[in-house]
């Protein structure tokens, strides 16, 4: 082993987003800030060419390289799709908005890029170093990312903010790290499970190190309590930062979050599932409840998105393959959700500039009926209302935790399921029932009026058609996972 | 009496627990905060370094490596961040950056 490189074929499309990124970089350096399109462009480009190489090298076989460092399977690959998925589209429709905030800077897609490889390694991580790096590599990009419009002090806010509570959950994440380190001697994925297999009773240090571990992830996912920088940071961040937060870095810290419950500490389900079904639960209540008295349109994004992260959790305290396959399909439904909404979001736009209050949507479907048509069914779709794809998603989560013999999580979790449909129907009602408000002023480019009708197609009750070849490609990538 | 690793264990436990308090309970600079996180990283590093050398193992130290790189690059980051909120704010008192509530 010792002298021999690495096999560098399960690692392909990380090397070449990798590369990619710091052609890029060079490119622009030469190019100046005009070059910010031809970038964007070439960015999204290279997404799609690792998400090719993915797909014809890589494939789903379950692959280990760097010493077991790395490890590519069919779970790695679903979820890297979505994250190619959200990172290209919000780099698709970020291009107006950026360069009517005069932050058109180049600087931004490579930044998308380099945060898409620390993704990519959270959820291809087999070991808690590999964790730490591809966390750190992610992380730094989003605090420089939510800081991009430097001179508005809510942007500087909420990138201080982002920064300081990310750093204190990074130091946690790794003092729990250390600790399992120390009392299990290994920091190997694989190692880790057989270590714990073999103890009769894990070591209290082990508890310990899982629960800080536990807390720095429920962070990085904004699960409750370690939510708080979620509504400051999407609503301070520029709209497209915002809805590249809320999509790309929420499903890899949830794939990440997965792969280190289910494959470093299978033996101590019991252990975990107590912490995840609390976090869960309290996640969901705070969605439903403090999202009721939102004013601000991405505020309100911020606790629905809270309260997506508790639903998905209810699929991994499920703690069976079933729950993760039932995540994995929430977590795909929610990125078309998402994306969507901010699209449509980037989309309320006046001569004076951008709005974001809910009460600017007012009237809406007299004004612009095919996007007041597109808002409402995401909306119901986020809410649930059955046929729409929402639906399917929380129907699936549910189920599992049914099956798995929580039914008291699976109740809450219809409960407040119930109470945030208030907030979504009141964005209908104030879309087709007020007076309207002034019209919004179009030319946020095709891309953006694009991703919220293909958005609200495939919510609509399209999804029954699509809803099947997902499930499967779920359990195809759960069935990878070591159970 | 020979220092063991539950002496390690617990000097790292008391940084740690000095820098968790220094980011909440300090209500002046962000600065202190800057240097609260980075005694949390110090405390990760003694932990990390004590038990590659009681458990005769080279990845604890690989890994402080890591913690060490890393952590430079966090302090630059977030010190850049900084110096862009002063110039927006021109204050780096904790109690001011409350501009977004709720």
């Amino acid at each position: 082993m010792t002298g021999d490189l690495p096999t560098l074929v399960p690692v392909l499309p990380e090397i070449i987003l990798a590369v990619g990124a710091m052609v890029l970089l060079m490119l622009g350096v030469f190019q100046g800030d005009k070059s910010y399109n031809q970038i964007t462009s070439l960015s999204v480009i290279l997404l799609i060419a690792a998400g090719v190489v993915m797909f014809t090298q890589v494939g789903g076989e379950r692959q280990l390289t760097f010493g077991g460092m790395f490890v590519t399977d069919a779970f790695a690959v679903f979820a890297k799709t979505l994250v190619f998925v959200g990172s290209g589209i919000a780099l698709l429709m970020s291009g107006r908005f950026m360069q009517d905030h005069k932050i058109g800077r180049f600087e931004f897609p490579i930044l998308v890029l380099l945060a898409t490889v620390g993704m990519m390694l959270m959820i291809s991580a087999n070991n808690l170093m590999s964790v730490y790096v591809g966390l750190e590599l992610q992380s730094l990009s989003l605090y420089v990312l939510a800081a991009m419009n430097r001179d508005r002090s809510r942007s500087t806010e909420a990138g201080l903010k982002y920064f300081v509570l990310g750093a204190l959950s990074s130091g946690m994440l790794l003092y729990g790290i250390s600790l399992i380190y120390g009392f299990a001697g290994t920091t190997d994925f694989d190692m880790l499970a057989t270590t714990l297999k073999g103890l009769h009773e894990p070591a209290l240090g082990i508890t310990v190190g899982m629960v800080f571990l536990l807390a720095g992830l429920c962070f990085k996912v904004s699960a409750v309590p370690f939510h708080m920088w979620t509504p400051d940071v999407y609503e301070g961040a520029p709209t497209p930062v915002t809805a590249f937060f809320a999509a790309a870095p929420k499903i890899a810290a949830l794939a990440l979050f997965v792969r280190a419950m289910v494959g470093a500490f299978p033996a101590m389900t019991g252990e975990w599932q107590q912490v995840v079904v609390f976090v869960s639960i309290a996640s969901m209540l705070v969605g439903a409840f403090i999202a009721l008295v939102q004013t601000n349109i991405k505020r309100l994004m911020a606790y629905s998105s809270i309260g997506h992260v508790g639903f998905a959790l209810v699929g991994l305290a499920a703690g069976t393959q079933q729950g993760v396959e039932a995540l994995l399909v929430y977590i795909a439904i929610y990125l078309t959700m998402t994306l969507g909404a901010f699209a449509a979001i980037l989309s309320m736009r006046r001569s004076e500039g951008m709005v974001e209050d809910i009460s600017d949507l007012a009237g809406l479907s007299q004004t612009n009926l095919p996007m007041a048509i597109g808002i409402a069914t995401l909306m119901f779709s986020l809410a649930g209302i059955p046929l729409l794809a929402g639906f399917f998603g929380k129907w699936y989560v549910f189920k599992a935790a049914v099956d798995a013999g929580l039914v008291p999580l699976a109740v809450i979790g219809l409960v407040t399921s119930v109470v945030s449909c208030y907030y979504y129907l009141r964005i209908i009602k104030i879309m087709f029932f007020d007076e309207p408000a002034p019209a919004f002023e179009g030319g946020q480019g095709k891309a953006v009026s694009l991703v919220v009708g293909v958005a609200a197609v495939l919510n609509s009750p399209v999804s029954f058609l699509l809803i099947s070849p997902l499930v499967a490609a779920a359990a195809w990538a759960a069935g990878s996972l070591l159970f | 009496m020979t220092i063991g690793l539950g002496h390690y264990l617990t000097v790292a436990a008391i940084l740690f627990v000095f820098g968790i308090f220094g980011i909440f309970l300090n209500r002046k600079n962000v600065i202190i905060i800057l240097m609260s996180v980075e005694l949390i990283l110090l405390a990760v590093n003694i932990n990390l370094v004590a038990f590659s050398t009681f458990l005769h193992d080279m990845v604890g130290q690989v890994f402080a490596m890591f913690v060490l790189t890393v952590a430079a690059a966090e302090a630059a980051i977030g010190l850049a961040i900084l110096v862009i909120y002063f110039r927006t704010r021109g204050s780096i008192a904790v109690e001011d950056i409350n501009q977004m509530k709720g």
